[in-house]
């Protein structure tokens, strides 16, 4: 079953080069994009900045519409205005700066937010609070004011908030990059827990190539289009491919390429340092 | 001596019920020509440390020297002390705000008290500085990308010719490539110029690269200070206040653990490459560095 799944998806922005003008000049920043995202899958999107990342991300739940091409999530297009709402529930959105998308001054507030916007009973909004707090760790915090939290901690609010309007997908848009490495640690672990237990579909993107290497798939994009895709193991092998593109290989991947250019007989694509010590002794 | 603090404590909302202490009993010393870099949690007090620097706060105890000199002291002209340590924050694109990029970056010029003409030969240096060519000169900031408007922020602070450079995270939310143009750059003026350099990073592995003394930061007080290397020797300690080491380092413990005899304080790639090389009984022949 496809969740979200894209033909030929291009979007044009308008720049407005002349104020008296409205005449805007079309520059694209899709062009005919066509993925197609199982159900349950966990997916990276890389690329670097203006490559078109965050302009895919937004048409996934209907932020905006393509100029060209479609988008349908779990069958539904994006251009059907009856199904907006509930494109917007399914797949729900994390951005990058935490502060910008908690609105209530006590966390289980925030996280009752979305589903009170959806009509749910009030019962039930208390169940879906508890058990996404729950699985988000952030149960301690429930009754805590959100700006005395750290970055990874709230960040696991708006994932919280997401999750209790029950979406089938999630969307996220560079989430740790504002946090330091135990709350992009606590964020990422969040996240993939969400994907193995709920068999949520995640969405990621990010400019930090070691938070990807757990994904099923990867996307790398480069002016608008998709240029690369497949496993993490299939495309951390083309080292050269992604410094070219202004990206780069996790670290000790890059380790494993140079050690392997001086001669030792590695295998391509290590990823982890557990692969890497194997590897090595394995040479011993 | 560049800069330096002594018992340094700040407290935001003294007397309030809100009343958090930030820093607590800070002493350090940054000297002259140094590339020093800082880390911590989120929360752990480096923001408001860096602001002491130029005097955009004010310690609510101990006392902030520049060049010797107690800049909260009676006279002392903070407002001229800003010129020489330029600060650039987090985000700074977001204070871009003049309608092209020459005039964004006469802007700390200009209240310099400079002529037009002299606010435009600093700006041009500091832009050809930064990689800025001429034919930006007119665009608004606006049509740039993400590293570009960085770098053009960057340059605004450097057309004042500052002795020292604080930058806090200037490399959040930019692709890898636009990371090492940055630090690149932050690493050439470093060199080139000799300017004091203090670098605010969540990245382990950038730190690790670039700087040469690293002060970490936990809950307003300095938990380490030393080189990368010294720093990071301290791996377990620093995941339980929030931070980590760089990837290489983990691999180089575990290496060790198995036998291997690795120098296990490797914390770039560089490092790890050549001890694991030599275990090998290798050289390394690829002669890049």
């Amino acid at each position: 079953m496809s969740m979200v799944r894209t033909d030929a998806l291009s979007h044009d922005y308008l720049i407005y080069e002349d104020e008296e003008s409205d005449q805007g000049t079309p520059v694209r920043a899709l062009s005919e994009v066509t993925i197609d995202i199982r159900e349950g899958e966990f997916v990276s999107i890389l690329g670097h900045n203006g490559s078109g990342k965050s302009t895919l991300a937004k048409h996934l739940n209907a932020l905006l519409l393509p100029t060209e091409g479609t988008v349908w999530i779990e069958g539904m297009d994006t251009k059907d205005d009856d199904k907006l709402w509930d494109i917007r529930q399914r797949a729900g959105m994390i951005f990058q700066n935490p502060d910008n998308q908690i609105i209530a001054s006590v966390v289980e507030e925030d996280v009752a937010f979305g589903p009170e916007n959806m009509g749910v009973p009030t019962q039930e909004i208390w169940d879906r609070v508890n058990s996404a707090l729950e699985r988000t760790g952030m149960t301690a915090y429930r009754e805590h004011s959100p700006n005395r939290l750290s970055g990874g901690q709230k960040q696991r609010v708006a994932i919280a908030g997401v999750l209790a309007m029950q979406p089938k997908c999630i969307i996220m848009d560079e989430p740790t990059a504002m946090l330091d490495p135990v709350g992009r640690k606590e964020v990422l672990a969040a996240v993939h827990q969400l994907n193995r237990e709920l068999g949520i579909t995640v969405i990621l993107i990010t400019h930090y190539m070691e938070e990807v290497i757990d994904s099923d798939r990867l996307f790398v994009m480069n002016k608008g289009r998709v240029v690369m895709s497949g496993t993490p193991k299939e495309l951390f092998a083309r080292v050269e491919e992604f410094e070219e593109l202004g990206l780069a290989v996790p670290q000790i991947t890059m380790l494993g390429y140079e050690l392997k250019k001086a001669g030792l007989d590695l295998p391509d694509a290590i990823l982890t340092r557990e692969e890497m010590t194997e590897a090595l002794c394995r040479l011993r | 001596m560049s800069i330096t603090l002594e018992n340094v404590g700040f407290v935001y909302g003294a007397g309030s019920v809100y009343e958090k202490t930030a820093l607590k009993d800070v002493n350090l010393t940054i000297e002259d020509g140094e590339f020093v870099g800082i880390i911590g949690h989120t929360g752990s007090g480096k923001s408001t440390l860096i602001q002491l620097f130029n005097a955009l706060m004010q310690p609510t105890t101990g006392k902030v020297y520049y060049q010797g000199k107690d800049i909260w002291g009676p006279g002392y002209n903070r407002r001229e002390l800003r010129f020489h340590v330029g600060l650039v924050f987090q985000y700074p694109e977001h204070q871009l705000f003049e309608t092209d990029v020459m005039s964004d970056v006469c802007f700390g010029p200009k209240n310099q008290g400079l002529s037009k003409e002299e606010c435009e030969h600093q700006a041009s240096l500091a832009l050809s500085a930064v990689g800025i060519g001429e034919d930006y000169y007119k665009k608004s900031p606006f049509e740039l990308s993400g590293g570009e408007k960085r770098r053009v922020c960057i340059a605004g602070v450097l057309a004042m010719n500052p002795d020292v450079l604080i930058m806090d995270e200037p490399t959040a939310g930019l692709d890898p490539a636009g990371r090492d143009e940055i630090l690149d750059l932050i690493s050439r003026m470093h060199k080139n110029r000799g300017i004091t350099v203090v670098l605010v990073s969540h990245s382990m592995e950038d730190v690790a690269r670039y700087v040469e003394r690293l002060i970490v930061m936990n809950d307003g007080e300095k938990a380490y200070d030393g080189t990368p290397r010294e720093v990071f020797r301290n791996y377990e300690e620093l995941e339980k206040i929030g931070l980590s080491a760089p990837q290489v380092t983990y691999l180089m413990h575990d290496l060790k653990a198995k036998g291997f005899d690795v120098d296990e304080d490797a914390s770039t790639v560089e490092e790890a490459k050549t001890s694991i090389l030599k275990v090998f009984g290798m050289t390394d022949s690829s002669g890049e560095s």
